[in-house]
């Protein structure tokens, strides 16, 4: 199998064999969030030129700006507007795309993505019913992140209840759980002031990084590392485990405590994405397809190659949602105004991934 | 020597309807036990239970004496091994990543695969002959060419004991002999096989020990001219059975009698 990139790649590179080729597209995808990082945060309605937003960078990397000097507007754009925007769009991105890559996986469903378990839905109500009733955002925030664990901790002990099919079972009881806090969502909305709190309710869950601050930063940043290297650890397993629980158990694995190692994960990572960036669809199931097509379905690239291209997506979606228009689009909207025409082109071009 | 033994095991997926009742079995090294018997009479779940996946309802398995049960799942895989019967998975990997999956067994907790695990690795695919196909999507193969991916898959695990549930079952000829051929050949090199089968014909070539199963019990078991007779056959798959025999009076082939017509 040659995924798709390998023939895309530009003339220049056709004299590398195609096993190097390969290698060079995957390096080039782990490396892409960077230059893209730095080139999103000079956009805006404020233009900075790269160079100056890389020496901004540098400044606050290596603490050596100097806040005697007075006022540099450069700096406190990029330091305080955007790079809290942009870094939580990269690891909401990331999150998001790894956490369905890897829910694919084990669920061994290519249709299913983040919010099988009903994380997202959990955290939707958690933070509409704060919203209701107190309006803080650090209430709505953790209200979601803890609300959206209990929604998975819901539909994984309900599933343990079933001794036949546990996957299906697992896959059944997380579509209730997330169907069930939807509808609490809906009712939340019914009663909510339609001047005041419903407009709050609607566009926190239509997503969006508009409120997020320096301050968002450090959990967010310690969680989605936490999952990630644990993600990244079990990237082989996960290859293992995609092939059902008898092969993976013959092989020498725990499935059932493997899987739930990967589900823990996996719902603090989304619970954090949605506490602080709200409900943002299609990322979570768009982004996998695509590095399936690019790296091809081996775990060992795959999950990688999903951070990095969930963190670029949702890099570009936030730039766009921001630059665009004049007024701000919530992120939800463009993720799927952008994730359906994406993912249709790639079921179109190449099914290379999944049977 | 034994390696693997099932003492008493019993075994049921619905209560009071027993796959599995009161069978025992021994694996000594260097050993090919075939498995013979008719559809649904217990032979996958009997391999389940000697791989170690299934834990028995009653009666026990035991790896060189030591309860296989009570041992770490890495530490049992990297000794005993099962080649499922064929399956597709979801996902299009190549033929290399389905049978590099069999060394996880000997790869740490965060683990992956190195370089003397592709060698391995390698060297089973090329044994069973599927070099060519080594980079080739395993869900785009046929039917034999994928049960040749899982039994290089198994060589790659290398283990002292390998179960293979019908490992011939969609194999022609050629990759019939080659497949047994091999087995036999790792037979004579500290690896000791059970194998499930319909074919009692390669019972008759390949099999150093012969189990006749029929309802979940055992009811034939000794070496192949003693089980593969006709009265024994004939019970198991009720049906006639004919033996052939050769000059030496040595059966050289089985083969089912018409019961209707010539």
């Amino acid at each position: 199998m040659t995924p798709i990139l390998s023939r895309w790649l530009p003339g220049a590179c056709v004299w590398l064999h195609a096993e190097h080729r390969q290698k060079a597209l995957y390096l080039l995808i782990l490396l892409l969030p960077l230059p893209a990082a730095i080139y999103c945060i000079g956009l805006g309605r404020y233009a900075i030129p790269t160079e100056d937003v890389v020496r901004a960078l540098l400044d606050f990397a290596l603490g050596r700006h100097d806040a005697s000097a007075g006022p540099d507007i450069v700096y406190n754009l990029v330091t305080r507007v955007r790079l809290p925007r942009i870094a939580a769009a990269m690891f909401i991105g990331a999150n998001l795309a790894v956490t369905g890559a890897t829910f694919q996986g084990i669920f061994r469903n290519p249709l299913v993505d983040s919010n099988i378990l009903g994380v997202t839905s959990g955290a939707g109500f958690g933070a509409a019913l704060m919203l209701l009733l107190v309006g803080d955002p650090l209430e709505v925030q953790l209200a979601a992140f803890f609300v959206g664990l209990v929604a998975v901790l819901l539909a994984y002990s309900v599933s343990r209840l079933y001794h036949s099919a546990p996957l299906l079972v697992l896959t059944l009881v997380g579509i209730l759980v997330g169907s069930f806090f939807s509808s609490l969502t809906s009712l939340l909305k019914y009663v909510a002031d339609p001047l005041d709190t419903l407009p709050a309710i609607t566009y926190w869950l239509m997503g969006g990084l508009t409120d997020v601050t320096l301050g968002d930063i450090p959990a967010l940043a310690a969680i989605s590392l936490l999952g990630m290297v644990v993600l990244w650890g079990v990237r082989w397993r996960l290859n293992v485990l995609s092939m059902g629980d008898n092969e993976a158990l013959a092989l020498g694995l725990n499935p059932t405590r493997l899987k739930l190692l990967i589900i823990v994960c996996s719902t603090l990572m989304t619970a954090m994405a949605v506490s602080v960036g709200g409900v943002i669809g299609w990322v979570g199931l768009v982004i996998p397809h695509a590095a399936r097509t690019l790296v091809g379905p081996d775990h060992q690239r795959l999950i990688p190659a999903t951070m990095a291209l969930g963190a670029v997506f949702l890099l570009l979606i936030d730039t766009m949602s921001r630059t665009l228009l004049p007024a701000e689009v919530p992120l939800g909207v463009f993720t799927g105004v952008v994730g359906v025409p994406l993912l249709l082109v790639i079921l179109r071009v190449n099914r290379t991934g999944w049977r | 020597m034994t390696l693997l033994e099932a003492r008493s095991v019993s075994y049921s997926y619905i209560a009071q309807q027993a796959v599995l009742s009161d069978v025992s079995l021994a694996v000594p090294d260097q050993s090919v036990i075939y498995l013979l018997g008719h559809n649904g009479c217990g032979k996958t779940t009997l391999l389940e239970i000697l791989s170690g996946i299934r834990p028995p309802q009653a009666g026990s398995v035991r790896l060189n004496g030591h309860d296989l049960y009570h041992i770490s799942s890495a530490r049992r895989a990297q000794r005993v091994g099962l080649v499922p019967q064929m399956h597709l998975p979801v996902f299009a990997y190549t033929v290399r990543d389905v049978v590099m999956m069999g060394r996880t067994p000997h790869l740490r907790l965060f683990g992956t695969p190195g370089a003397r695990d592709r060698a391995i690795v390698d060297a089973a695919i090329e044994q069973v002959g599927l070099a060519a196909l080594r980079d080739r999507p395993y869900t785009g193969l046929s039917g034999g060419e994928r049960q040749l991916t899982l039994i290089a898959r198994g060589l790659a695990q290398q283990t002292e004991v390998l179960l293979l549930d019908e490992p011939t079952a969609h194999l022609d000829p050629r990759n019939q002999h080659r497949v047994l051929e091999t087995v036999s050949q790792l037979a004579g090199q500290n690896v000791s096989f059970v194998i499930s089968s319909h074919n009692p014909n390669s019972a008759l070539l390949y099999a150093h020990h012969v189990v006749v199963m029929k309802a979940g019990r055992i009811v034939a078991d000794g070496r192949p001219a003693e089980v593969l007779t006709e009265p024994v056959l004939s019970t198991a798959y009720e049906m006639p059975v004919e033996v052939i025999y050769n000059e030496k009076n040595a059966a050289r082939a089985i083969m089912p009698r018409r019961t209707n017509g010539a």
